[in-house]
């Protein structure tokens, strides 16, 4: 097919349909250009695409569009694209979106699994040292600081053992 | 790791020396971990990817466990090198052709790998030969806690163990069973299996070849879900259909025999004889006469080779050993001029053992 203003091979081609009438247009890339069909075009496919995003998720997607993970950056958009996470906050991030998404993968969205062993150890030195710290500022406020020393030396000594080698 | 001894061995899972190893190559296990503290392998900067591997480098090597691992620094291994851990199933194809920091800790018989930076931090592996999936994990898990005693994870209460790809979180396991199921494939049956274990959520692939066509008749049977199961159920439904699967496969057998003894015995024997002498030989025709002979020596109708034998032979007729034995680089029709080549010797040599 050839352009219909210059004769070159067409490589565009545009349906219009005004008043319910087709009319078919058939230009070189050049042509097109000087005419300002491509850009056109662009803007439309766009609008296109907003149109039909819109009219399945509504509001919910401007919101959801907004997400972005505080740690890695990512957002909801790049997420749902890349169908990867970016790091592990993204799962509390992006948690209610990511919901439907597991149920469908899994039929399943609460682990039920193993517990890693050493987490729960941790998690627990953690709590102790939380108190064993509180214990501390008390002993000092109430000045009893022989209690207060041997209360810094066990803090120590669990911050020690915490220490992964 | 002394790659370059590698050709002269095989991994131990591939010694059939393991439960119903006549229909079942391997068992395997694979666990996708995380650090907590860094982003996701895709979205770590190089700085960040270079001390995940270093970290982890440090954990691996010092890991508690016997067999001891040996670390290799991928990004100072060649292509050719990488290429062969591929196939012998230590390292995945994603992670040998990716760049940056990143390696794998293997035990020497081959049958524990742990990548690193691959998709997740840490992707921790162990196969075993036969039907042995108990076993698999038993050692998983153990090597799992070893590993976390120094590694924190990234872990939720809710989501469990956490993963760049939604598809692996909780469990963040794979269970897989690989078998070898020539009569399915020829009395057209397999079909209908595929659509059972499709049915409860099992995947179904052919080990080689492209899309569903398997070539070799290897197959390989995993689980999809990872969430809202445990490790112990997901297993078990693995390995609640796999003895139905020997089953029919062992059915078929039988059946063909039955009805086609010559033309059986007839396929199997003119096979071996076109490994024992054709001059030119790409891996797909190796692969599908190997497949005969394997099934053959199942049926008693070849006996001067062993399943473990043949098993290795999979492995190494492939690109990456047949170049590494003759340490230069083929194309393909040097491959399979030498392919052939390798099979001529290491069959007479098997023979010569034999008598």
């Amino acid at each position: 097919m050839k352009c219909q203003s210059c004769g070159q091979p067409a490589l565009v081609h545009l349906t219009e349909i005004v008043n319910g009438k087709k009319r078919e247009n058939h230009f070189c890339q050049e042509c097109a250009e000087k005419q300002q069909l491509l850009k056109q075009q662009d803007l439309n496919l766009t609008a296109i695409l907003q149109s039909v995003i819109g009219q399945h998720v509504g509001a919910q997607v401007d919101e959801l569009a907004r997400l972005t993970c505080p740690s890695c950056g990512i957002k909801y958009m790049e997420f749902k694209a890349a169908g990867r996470c970016g790091c592990p906050r993204d799962y509390d991030v992006f948690r209610v979106p990511l919901l439907p998404l597991l149920e469908r993968i899994h039929r399943g969205v609460r682990h039920v699994g193993k517990i890693p062993p050493h987490a729960v150890e941790r998690a627990t030195v953690l709590v102790e040292l939380r108190e064993l710290r509180k214990l501390l500022r008390e002993a000092v406020e109430s000045e009893a600081y022989e209690e207060a020393a041997r209360l810094r030396d066990l803090i120590k000594d669990k911050e020690n053992a915490d220490e992964p080698g | 790791m002394n790659l370059d001894n590698l050709t002269s061995t095989s991994g131990e899972w591939l010694r059939a020396n393991g439960p119903e190893a006549d229909i079942v190559i391997s068992s395997r296990i694979r666990l996708a971990r995380n650090l907590s503290t860094y982003p996701f392998t895709n979205r770590a900067s190089a700085h960040q990817k270079a001390e995940i591997e270093a970290k982890l480098r440090g954990y691996i090597e010092k890991l508690d466990f016997n067999p001891r691992l040996e670390y290799l620094n991928l990004s100072t291994v060649v292509p050719l090198d990488r290429q062969l851990l591929v196939e012998r199933q230590l390292i995945s194809r994603e992670l040998a052709n990716s760049e940056g920091p990143r390696g794998v800790g293997v035990a020497p018989n081959e049958i524990i790998s742990i990548l690193v930076n691959e998709e997740d931090h840490i992707r921790l592996q162990v196969i075993r030969s036969g039907f042995a999936l108990d076993d698999a994990w038993q050692d998983a898990d153990q090597l799992d806690d070893k590993l976390e005693e120094r590694a924190p994870y990234a872990f939720s209460e809710e989501f469990g163990y956490l993963t760049a790809c939604p598809t692996n979180v909780g469990t963040g396991l794979r269970a897989s069973v690989m078998l070898h199921l020539p009569a399915l494939v020829l009395s057209k049956h397999i079909e209908k299996v595929f659509r059972a274990l499709q049915k409860i959520n099992l995947a179904v692939r052919g080990l080689y070849g492209e899309g569903s066509r398997a070539s070799g008749d290897f197959y390989q049977i995993s689980n999809q879900v990872t969430l809202g199961k445990s490790e112990t159920q997901i297993i078990s439904e693995i390995r609640d259909v796999i003895p139905q699967i020997i089953t029919y496969e062992r059915q078929a057998r039988q059946d063909m025999l039955r009805d086609n003894r010559h033309a059986i015995l007839d396929r199997c024997s003119r096979a071996f004889g076109t490994l024992k002498s054709a001059s030119m030989m790409t891996s797909e025709e190796t692969m599908d006469l190997l497949s005969w002979v394997r099934l053959g020596v199942n049926l008693g109708l070849v006996d001067q080779i062993t399943i473990g034998e043949l098993n290795e032979l999979f492995i190494h007729t492939q690109p990456a050993h047949l170049q590494k034995v003759l340490g230069k680089q083929l194309d393909s029709e040097e491959r399979n001029s030498e392919r052939s080549r390798f099979l001529r010797a290491r069959l007479r040599e098997i023979e010569n053992q034999m008598n």
